[in-house]
């Protein structure tokens, strides 16, 4: 790598023509202008992923609801599903490695920029399909016009007899689609971890938010073969006459779950490490404090990547496996807690001693570790299959994984909204607004999701489009609606923050936050090139050296 | 194993009162008059060993909570930026491999516990020996309602099981094999057993033994298509005579009136005959439920409407308006002819 600068003309941006900058960000190869575009594209799909869910919260109001048929609420529950998973967290996760990483480890770019860009589109063509269905899958009479077979379209009922028309395939094909994009991006972030670091930064001193990248594109490539190679089966199913999951032909519908669920698991640590990372920057630096076990925190997230691919099958402990293969996944699920056990350890232990500054970034953080702590027990509840048996496809589950995607995983994304905002777009947000946000958030996340769990316990099992009375869930349905609303106002008041942050905000600044890792060192917004001079790190925190010269880091590390 | 020991009462009963005491409380208190389908309120031998484990599991985890928690609270308190800051940074600690050994040594020894608790419940529910006396089942799952076998006993019926109280010193446990006969379903009666999933080509079993008579509430727990929601369960729990008298009555064929003949003649010679089978006329379609003995039930649509004369005759003419998406088509009847039809199915009993 090259240490010479480079010198390039200023173009003054506004004074061009608006078709030749949207010109612009559709032929970038740039990872910043591709970050962007993931983040854009999924805050989109959030918007009407939350629609979906609004409709089901509303549907479920109150026992016998007619606010939409049966038929649509199966495709409201398949496309929430479906959207918010792969068409959401992905991208948005996706969308902050490209960004952050280059500017991180010090480099100009992704290792491939041009697989950057065809990788985004791949995806964003995946979420197109997929909403395409409901224009283009009217196929025959009964078909439907969106799936509706559930995110996880358990065989046999995604086959031909089942589900006729084209909706089943369209879903297939979007995540075919999308997950090549996925496998190009984590292709990027790895060769871009590995080889494009800049002087001094050995992989111990990475960020920690590039080492949790670098095994969340581990997993990615380990994780999205199997569930492409069952796409691929389900079609050859649908068209060509196999009977991989047809069961009315002697096919397998419990091979389906295996071949979905060693995807399905491991996806759910690619789309929380990336929230650990955002956490892992954040709480350091909101606490004055360097990371506390730096070291055992690459070793937990390296054994969480390795763990959660030995415990897919804690989805199927109804599905009638025997005790000894019901035991075993009881054990290696039972496992996983230790190093996430650790992490949160960690984290507490970061802010032990230090002067913890309370502005949003910090505060959806903490939220994140109260909330993470919970979804993290609830999850040990149901690793303990007999217990399982009963919480299994409940409303439980659906308060449990919704704890750890919205308590977890999506505060610790607000948090890197509020703080990467200023780099990105060289504007501060409006703090008060961000406070009101956050306190919004979590009164109706808690109302919505605490809640939610009893219905599960009193015996509602999930994916129903209405209720009978006289079950006692009627009142914490009704609560949770509520909630709901709540949240949806909160999302609302933060669009409006960053839209009206990004043209009327305060000038930011290079380090409005006082900050240790690289992308602080260079102004806000970064220029195309990221750094005029590659820079030469001694230490995991280059701008605590920078500011302490009496006490650098590296005299330690 | 004997499927009537009772797990519940082990050793970590005590320690369970001891961490929780509110759970234990909830769940001998709150029972059924909460919630028909409240997990907390076992009336089997398996619910009840689910729920002993439940609560330890429970115990655990809430001590764990507490004991994090408070650290959070703490540490946020204690270790926020006061108003007179004097704008140093606090000094830095890069960690301590003594704390780091005693937060990964601590949760692995609570694991080995919780796992060890665990796998003796899989093993007592899993591994329990059917004895001699037990009530076979065959429960089969169609796209939304249950078809019910008692292969010993020569007995077909739907929608609602049947099953003797079993005494825990003498005990007659029910033991039901789960098959499908199109997608995955899931048998899930809260207080009776945690669900166990029907699948195609798959097949499975679980076993139950209610302590006490009543009727036991549930549904189908695994999505299955468009009314997933209405696929309902309602198991009657009935003493031992009781029992006898209903499997007497339904194993022999319905006593049919001449009063009904016309409805017999409209039914024998449309589709009706295609899906629904009487005992000993010409019906013996097998794609819906039996319908020999239709009046010993008292739900129609796999517990969606009370079986009522009306609702019988709405669910004919348009099965849409009870449940939408059912597979049963409107039969495209006259008015005469639905009265008849409903008067014959009225005469099943």
């Amino acid at each position: 790598m090259s240490t010479d600068s480079i010198a390039l003309p200023m173009v003054d941006e506004e004074s061009r023509p608006l078709v030749d900058r949207l010109h612009d960000w559709v032929t970038t190869v740039d990872h910043k202008r591709l970050g962007i575009l993931y983040i854009l594209y999924a805050l989109f799909f959030l918007v009407v992923g939350g629609i979906e869910a609004t409709v089901m919260r509303i549907q479920l109001i109150r026992p016998h609801n007619d606010f939409v048929s049966p038929q649509v609420f199966n495709r409201m529950f398949t496309m929430h599903g479906t959207t918010m998973i792969f068409f959401v967290v992905m991208p948005v996760m996706f969308g902050f490695a490209n960004y952050l990483i280059p500017l991180m480890i010090g480099a100009r770019d992704m290792a491939f920029p041009r697989l950057n860009a065809f990788s985004f589109w791949l995806s964003a063509f995946g979420g197109i399909l997929l909403y395409f269905s409901l224009v283009g899958a009217n196929g025959l009479y009964g078909a439907g016009n969106a799936p509706d077979v559930g995110w996880f379209a358990y065989a046999p009922l995604t086959a031909q007899t089942f589900s006729r028309g084209h909706s089943t395939d369209f879903w297939t094909l979007a995540l075919l689609v999308s997950g090549f994009g996925s496998i190009g991006t984590a292709i990027n972030i790895l060769t871009s971890i590995l080889c494009l670091r800049c002087p001094g930064m050995k992989l111990g001193k990475m960020p920690l938010l590039a080492w949790l990248n670098l095994v969340m594109a581990g997993l990615v490539l380990l994780a999205i073969g199997p569930l492409t190679a069952a796409q691929i089966m389900l079609c050859l199913d649908r068209y060509l006459g196999a009977h991989f999951f047809d069961t009315q032909a002697g096919g397998s519908a419990v091979i389906w779950m295996h071949f979905f669920w060693i995807f399905g698991h491991p996806e759910v640590y690619i789309l929380v490490i990336p929230a650990f990372a955002f956490v892992s920057e954040i709480v350091p630096v909101f606490s004055r404090k360097a990371m506390f076990g730096y070291p055992i925190m690459v070793a937990a997230t390296v054994a969480i990547g390795f763990l959660s691919m030995t415990v897919w099958a804690h989805h199927m402990f109804t599905v009638g496996m025997s005790s000894n293969a019901n035991t075993f996944f009881v054990l290696s699920t039972m496992a996983i807690g230790v190093p996430t056990g650790i992490k949160i350890f960690n984290w507490l232990a970061t802010m032990w001693g230090g002067k913890i500054h309370f502005q949003t970034p910090m505060l959806f953080c903490i939220a994140f570790l109260f909330q993470f702590l919970i979804a993290g027990l609830t999850g040990i509840m149901m690793s303990a299959a007999p217990f399982d048996w009963q919480l299994g496809n409940s409303y439980f589950v659906v308060a449990h994984f919704h704890y750890v995607i919205v308590g977890g995983i999506l505060c610790a994304l607000f948090g890197a909204f509020y703080y990467w905002f200023p780099k990105m777009t060289g504007r501060m947000y409006n703090e008060t607004l961000g406070k009101l946000q956050f306190w919004l958030f979590v009164l109706g996340f808690h109302l919505t999701f605490d809640f939610m769990h009893i219905p599960g316990l009193l015996g509602m099992p999930r994916r129903i489009y209405t209720y009978e009375p006289g079950r006692g869930w009627d009142n914490w349905n009704l609560i949770v609606t509520v909630g709901a609303l709540v949240q949806g106002v909160s999302i609302l008041i933060f669009v409006g923050n960053l839209l009206w942050s990004r043209f009327k905000g305060k000038t930011a600044g290079s380090d409005p936050w006082d900050a240790w890792t690289l992308e602080w060192t260079t102004s806000s917004p970064p220029p195309v090139y990221n750094f005029a001079t590659i820079p030469t790190v001694r230490s995991r925190r280059p701008l605590w050296d920078l500011k302490h010269p009496e006490d650098p880091d590296w005299k330690y590390e | 194993m004997d499927p009537n020991n009772t797990y519940a009462r082990w050793d970590f009963t005590v320690v369970v009162t001891l961490f929780l005491s509110a759970v234990p409380a909830f769940a001998q208190t709150a029972p059924p008059s909460l919630s028909p389908t409240n997990i907390f309120a076992p009336a089997s031998t398996p619910a009840n060993t689910i729920l002993g484990l439940s609560l330890f599991v429970l115990a655990v985890t809430g001590t764990i909570f507490i004991v994090v928690f408070s650290l959070l609270i703490y540490v946020v308190v204690k270790f926020r930026k006061r108003v007179d800051d004097d704008r140093q940074e606090p000094p830095q600690v890069y960690g301590s491999n003594q704390v780091e050994l005693a937060w990964t040594v601590i949760p692995v020894l609570i694991v080995v516990a919780l796992f060890m608790a665990t796998a003796r419940v899989i093993g007592s529910v899993q591994k329990a020996a059917q004895p001699n006396n037990a009530i076979e089942v065959i429960a089969i799952g169609h796209q939304y309602w249950w078809e019910y076998r008692y292969p010993a006993l020569h007995v077909v019926t739907a929608n609602e099981l049947h099953v003797p109280v079993s005494d825990p010193a003498h005990p007659t446990p029910t033991f039901i094999k789960l098959l499908s006969a199109d997608t995955d379903h899931s048998f899930w009666v809260p207080r009776l057993n945690g669900k166990t999933d029907l699948i195609p080509n798959h097949p499975n079993s679980m076993w139950i033994d209610p302590h006490e008579t009543g009727l036991y509430l549930g549904q189908c727990a695994q999505y299955c298509g468009t009314q997933h929601a209405k696929m309902l369960l309602r198991v009657y729990v009935q003493s031992r005579d009781e029992f006898d008298r209903w499997i007497q009555q339904q194993s022999q064929p319905p006593q049919l009136s001449d009063a009904a003949s016309e409805g017999k003649y409209v039914f024998e010679t449309t589709a009706c005959v295609n899906c629904h089978a009487v005992a000993g006329t010409v019906a013996d379609g097998r794609f819906g439920p039996d319908l020999s003995h239709l009046m010993s039930r008292d739900t129609i649509a796999a517990g969606a409407a009370p079986n009522t004369a009306e609702n019988l005759r709405l669910w004919i003419r348009n099965p849409d308006a009870i449940k939408p998406g059912s597979r049963m088509p409107a039969m495209e009847l006259s008015d005469r002819e639905l009265d008849a039809v409903t008067a014959y199915l009225a005469t099943l009993r």
